[in-house]
């Protein structure tokens, strides 16, 4: 039952649109004009800020992001760059944002976006800070980045298509207004339908007048390709999270007042332990969603709910010990530790400011 | 002929070490074809994004998977 709903309520309007603009991210966008900054050569400032954001262009998938982080870190630009690109990969891409926004509030989703982009930069100065004297001794060799492709498209074309693509996922996924409020936003709701069928002829001729047919192919097959991925763990997610944590007004197996005892309110314990939790828990692409959404009903607290967010998907037993291959147990632990102070710092913000 | 295969065990992987094979077959060539899936090995290469085709130790391909058109080209430049 609880499947259904989410089928109907977040997957036609909100998935659906976001699995697109996931493949033709993956598709469309060069990887090589992202790589170049990762390389021994590249300015520092623009390796940080390219890592701190490039997840939502090339880690749609766990399995390319070890390899990149163990590359830019032995090859490429350095300890600082790859670990802010290994936070930022899993914590960032499109699809979680935009789940996270959809179901947890908007706020959420945003203070997510927001603190994924900060923490990438900050991990990646403090350890390279603190391993500045290891970072010098590194030797940069060569390194092959895929060839760029000519595909005849100017980058505003590509922007322009990006854009109609968001803006297609804002109008179809837009909530319904609350009751007697006036303004714009029920001119918006009422004209939703509309405006998203005038977005999907724009986007018809874009990609009619832009694109040859072998990139049409192979970005519908792109979007396939992570919704058969995606869903199957999503589903799990849900019915899992439903059984455990119940949802508001019905109980379930872990029992209400275990959860407000641990992660209720706005403590500094219920803020650590939701971090410390997230940063050991497994967690499969976007099924925290869904499990957070269980345990707010359960009675967590925002706070706590946004360190659990932010240390999750980024750290997992299992990705740690791969981690700790590359670049060893002190600079794996000092890794795991900023990001767990710092999903706590960030948990007890929100949670003050969101209440 | 030595061919390595770089990749952590994706879909993408297994779809290039497919095409290296089919190949090989059409080239009636029997070569053993590696596997690398260690990250470490991989970075050492200087590839970046997997999967990556190398043959005699010259990196063919980054980030992509290639056609066997395309592998059967470099393996015929190699004879």
């Amino acid at each position: 039952m609880m499947l259904q709903e989410y089928a109907r309520e977040h997957v036609l309007t909100c998935l659906i649109p976001a699995f697109f603009i996931a493949g033709a991210i993956a598709v469309f966008v060069s990887q090589a004009s992202v790589l170049k900054y990762f390389g021994a050569r590249a300015k520092k400032f623009f390796s940080y800020s390219v890592a701190s954001v490039s997840g939502t262009v090339l880690a749609v998938c766990s399995c390319t992001v070890l390899p990149l982080f163990a590359g830019i870190y032995t090859r490429g630009a350095g300890i600082g760059p790859a670990t802010a690109f290994l936070y930022s990969g899993p914590a960032i891409n499109v699809l979680a944002i935009v789940l996270t926004a959809r179901i947890l509030g908007w706020q959420m989703g945003l203070a997510r976006a927001i603190g994924a982009v900060l923490f990438a930069i900050l991990t990646g100065l403090l350890m390279a800070f603190f391993f500045r004297k290891d970072d010098a001794a590194r030797t940069a060799g060569q390194i092959y980045l895929p060839k760029e492709e000519d595909k005849g498209r100017t980058l505003n074309q590509e922007a322009f298509f990006m854009l109609t693509l968001v803006l297609i996922l804002i109008f179809a996924a837009f909530a319904k207004p609350a009751e007697g409020s006036t303004g714009l936003w029920p001119i918006i709701f009422a004209a939703k339908w509309y405006i998203t069928g005038g977005l999907l002829v724009v986007l018809g001729f874009m990609l009619k007048g832009w694109f040859v047919k072998d990139e049409r192919i192979t970005w519908v097959q792109s979007t396939l390709g992570f919704m058969k991925q995606i869903f199957p763990l999503l589903g799990a997610g849900v019915l899992v999270a439903g059984f455990m944590l119940g949802r508001p007004g019905h109980s379930a197996l872990i029992p209400e007042h275990y959860i407000q005892y641990l992660v209720g309110g706005n403590s500094l314990w219920a803020n650590l332990f939701a971090s410390v939790s997230g940063a050991l828990m497994y967690f499969a692409t976007l099924t925290e969603v869904p499990i957070l959404q269980g345990l707010l009903g359960a009675g967590m607290g925002k706070g706590p709910a946004l360190s659990l967010l932010l240390a999750g998907p980024a750290l997992s037993l299992p990705n740690m010990l791969v981690i700790g291959g590359v670049m060893g147990v002190k600079k794996t632990a000092a890794f795991c530790v900023i990001i767990v102070v710092m999903s706590t710092i960030a948990g007890m913000t929100y949670g003050a400011i969101a209440g | 002929m030595e061919i390595k295969i770089l990749g952590s065990g994706c879909s993408k992987c297994q779809s290039t070490e497919k095409n290296v094979k089919d190949a090989l077959a059409e080239s009636g060539l029997d070569v053993q074809v590696d596997k690398v899936t260690d990250v470490m090995e991989i970075a050492k290469y200087g590839v970046f994004i997997t999967p990556a085709v190398i043959i005699d130790g010259k990196v063919k391909s980054v980030g992509k998977i290639p056609d066997t058109e395309e592998i059967k080209k470099w393996i015929e430049q190699r004879n």
